[in-house]
């Protein structure tokens, strides 16, 4: 146990220490702490069109280095969050967002899982309905006759 | 009994979404651009260097705007399409020369000098053409792929349909089949020079 720690620990390490030499390539670029930390913000937001599941901050295709060239220049350039953002949008399209607007198309992607929730809620109400309008049903006291047969059965067995 | 009907019905559901999801083109981004004007751009000529051309110099005229390098693989698949459209057709065919040197890869280009850049593009260019034919009226020179963000380029090749007004009227990302061609591009271009 103690030897997997240390290894994972080994890797934690090893993993932040390649993170830091990449970010330090381009850090060297942008010497203003404030001006990346906002570029490190707003890529993260954005995604790469060419790795699709990784945002521009994650990714190393040309695109995405190219991307933060353009933010950074933007950033430089006095402009505002939205305006980069927008930048963004008018370019790529919604895609281009992490985070996509709900709007008309994108309905389905944001109150998809909100239905299917409810849905299942609906149908597991029912079935529990169900199964206690049967237990009910199967829970009543025995009848006369019901009761007399129990009765053999019960002395059949008794011993004697 | 009942019961399993349902499964059944579920997962031929399942089936069917995934069928649907699985075969449509997740590199098929529809592009926010098609229906607004074509982004303004004012590039050197290849054959031209000290011309250059902008898409109002096209005003008036419907045109087809091809996006290509010489690294690019997909773009040997489309050019022999390109060739047989720019013989058969008279639409203007403009090609727009993406990152030609830096975005080859093999040049490490902190150590390039811009004229440098410049000078091997053009070579690198020429020969392409020379070497595969030349299906473009005229191709300029996006050397730093600046124009290409402003077409939302991401995947090289990519097509343009562009109107008398300017206006982007189709986007094709990846390269052009002669399917694609004969039933997409060749419908609207004679649609809109009607």
């Amino acid at each position: 146990m103690k030897r997997l720690l240390t290894l994972v620990f080994a890797l934690f390490i090893a993993s932040t220490a390649a993170l830091a030499v990449d970010s330090a390539t381009e850090a060297a670029l942008a010497a203003d702490p404030v001006a990346e930390k906002r570029l490190q913000k707003l890529s993260e937001e954005l995604r790469c069109l060419v790795c699709q599941n990784q945002t521009i901050a994650d990714s190393n295709a040309e695109l995405a280095q190219d991307l933060r060239r353009e933010v950074r220049t933007m950033i430089k350039d006095g402009k505002t969050d939205k305006e980069i953002v927008d930048f963004m949008v008018t370019r790529y399209g919604d895609f281009v967002l992490y985070r996509p607007p709900v709007k008309g198309i994108t309905l389905l992607l944001w109150g998809g899982p909100v239905a299917l929730m409810l849905l299942g809620l609906f149908i597991l109400q029912r079935y529990l309905r169900r199964r206690t309008t049967r237990i009910n049903a199967e829970d009543q006291p025995l009848s006369a006759d019901e009761a007399s047969r129990a009765d053999a059965l019960l002395k059949e067995n008794t011993p004697k | 009994m009942n019961r399993y009907y349902w499964i059944l019905g579920a997962f031929a559901a399942l089936v069917a979404l995934l069928a649907i999801g699985l075969n449509l083109n997740p590199r098929d981004v529809p592009s926010p651009l098609v229906g607004k004007p074509a982004p303004a751009f004012n590039l050197n000529v290849l054959a031209k260097p000290e011309t250059t051309l902008g898409p109002k110099d096209m005003q008036g005229k419907v045109w087809l705007l091809n996006v290509w390098a010489s690294w690019c693989v997909s773009c040997r698949q489309e050019h022999p399409v390109l060739v047989e459209f720019s013989k058969k057709v008279n639409v203007p065919l403009i090609g727009l020369n993406y990152k030609e040197v830096r975005g080859d890869g093999g040049f490490d280009m902190s150590k390039m000098a811009a004229d440098e850049e410049k000078k091997l593009a053009f070579e690198r260019a020429n020969k392409w053409l020379a070497d595969h034919g030349d299906p473009y009226t005229l191709t300029v020179m996006d050397l730093d792929g600046r124009v290409g963000i402003d077409y939302g380029v991401y995947g090289v090749p990519e097509t343009y349909v562009i109107d008398k007004a300017g206006l982007i009227r189709m986007k094709h990302t990846g390269p052009i089949t002669p399917e694609v061609l004969g039933k997409k591009i060749m419908p609207l271009l004679a649609e809109l020079n009607k």
